[in-house]
């Protein structure tokens, strides 16, 4: 890749990665991929009343390449799921993905045939925001913690490499989700 | 089309406009539309009439919940009959006169004539099905140009028309709003498509293919709209289950709505 896949782990790495991670967080584009009632509380979010353009988020990618962010923005259906999947294929990395409202995080109040009980049964998911829909404040809050709990603290070369290992042995020892009981976070 | 004109029918829209006095009267639209319904129509309603009147029971529900629920409300001993309510035609107002037109120009067609609360719904049989949309369509005294809507009810008690389609059919020139109904019995899905005459109405035909598995003949290209194109089974069906997964919580698991308590 590049120059910074090289560096060392250290002090120098570490610092890097902090520069990287303030880039990331301080410019970071969501992808439109509005879907029901809840993009209209995405829409509100970009518009003036509680503008996302104070944080350089005003510009909504219209194409998934130029995109860090998809906000799941709705309730996926059936139909839909497939290409909710190529839109997220088609991010580049680093890529990060936040499902708004309780349709995109669970199914819900659609537990039925048509719609998927949660986006994450199809992508994998960095922030879970409840609501139906969730007001625009409560998807600020949840784009401040996305941003600085988990788009600034991305590890880059080795410290990547180290944290692709440590979760892939995570998850081969990880137990079931039907085994788990009496689980409510 | 003929050029035979009814007794009062003074022109047609080809015929050119005459001067001011030829303007039209209050509440018309358009030069075709016949300023008084009532007199020119009624003499053909006194003809014995072809097609069924008055209510139509379909089925008859008791109780609320199915047996073995808990259930102390009182609601369990309730008795309800789905039916198609109706009234007779009053005799004043445009519904006499548009179905003795509609007889008259396609015999034998309606099975039903259904009116409740100021909606007149016309049952018509399958085969004739087509005969009459272009009839409701063209004729200067029906002139239902519009179709909103069309649509599908599944009625599993109802031997031999278990599945049923619904159309909306809205006159603009004469502001009336009118519903036709065809019935198709469930091993022969089967009624012919009114997209040659009513363009709207080949997403709804889709939409209720695919919620139904109503296959109408000379569609263009019917295929499903809502669901995956190789999705199995018609969901609007009332033998199709809700689908729905357990949601797990501290010691407790919520089933989906359709297995929590046997509705009716």
């Amino acid at each position: 890749m590049g120059l910074e896949e090289k560096i060392p782990q250290g002090v120098l790495l570490t610092t890097v990665e902090g520069i990287f991670g303030w880039m990331r967080q301080a410019s970071f584009w969501p992808a439109t991929f509005g879907l029901a009632c809840c993009a209209i509380e995405m829409m509100t979010y970009g518009a003036p009343r509680f503008d996302a353009g104070r944080w350089g988020q005003e510009v909504f990618r219209a194409s998934p390449r130029q995109a860090d962010l998809m906000i799941i923005s709705g309730r996926v259906s059936q139909k839909m799921a497939p290409v909710l999947r190529q839109v997220y294929d088609q991010m580049p990395e680093p890529k990060w993905v936040m499902a708004m409202g309780v349709c995109a995080s669970s199914g819900g109040m659609f537990n039925n045939y048509a719609i998927v009980q949660g986006g994450d049964h199809i992508v994998p998911v960095d922030m879970y925001v409840p609501g139906c829909p969730p007001r625009p404040d409560m998807l600020i809050d949840a784009m401040f913690k996305l941003r600085k709990e988990i788009v600034m603290k991305r590890p880059i070369g080795a410290h990547e490499l180290a944290e692709i290992e440590a979760q892939e042995q995570a998850a081969l020892e990880a137990m079931a989700t039907h085994e788990m009981k009496g689980l409510m976070r | 089309m003929t050029d035979d004109k009814l007794p009062g029918e003074a022109k047609t829209v080809d015929e050119p406009v005459e001067g001011a006095g030829s303007a039209p009267k209050a509440g018309l639209e358009r030069e075709d539309a016949q300023p008084d319904e009532a007199t020119e129509l009624s003499e053909a309603v006194d003809q014995a009439v072809t097609y069924a009147e008055g209510p139509h029971a379909i089925e008859t529900r008791t109780g609320m919940w199915s047996s073995g629920s808990g259930d102390t409300s009182g609601y369990g001993r309730i008795v309800r009959v789905v039916e198609m309510p109706s009234q007779p035609l009053p005799s004043d107002g445009w519904y006499a006169g548009v179905t003795a037109r509609l007889d008259e120009l396609v015999p034998d067609a309606l099975v039903r004539v259904v009116f409740d609360r100021g909606e007149l719904t016309f049952y018509v049989a399958r085969e004739k099905l087509s005969q009459v949309m272009g009839q409701l369509r063209d004729d200067a005294h029906l002139r239902f140009e519009f179709l909103p809507s069309v649509s599908g009810v599944n009625y599993p008690t109802d031997e031999g028309a278990e599945l049923h389609v619904v159309y909306h059919l809205q006159s603009m020139t004469h502001n009336r709003r009118l519903r036709v109904e065809t019935s198709c019995p469930d091993d022969d899905p089967h009624v012919p498509s009114v997209v040659a005459i009513y363009p709207a109405a080949d997403w709804h035909e889709r939409e209720t293919y695919d919620m139904f598995g109503i296959v109408f003949d000379g569609h263009p290209h019917l295929t499903r709209i809502l669901m995956p194109d190789d999705w199995v089974g018609h969901p609007q069906r009332k033998d199709y289950p809700l689908g729905g997964i357990p949601v797990e919580y501290k010691g407790a698991v919520v089933p989906p709505p359709d297995q929590r308590r046997s509705y009716r």
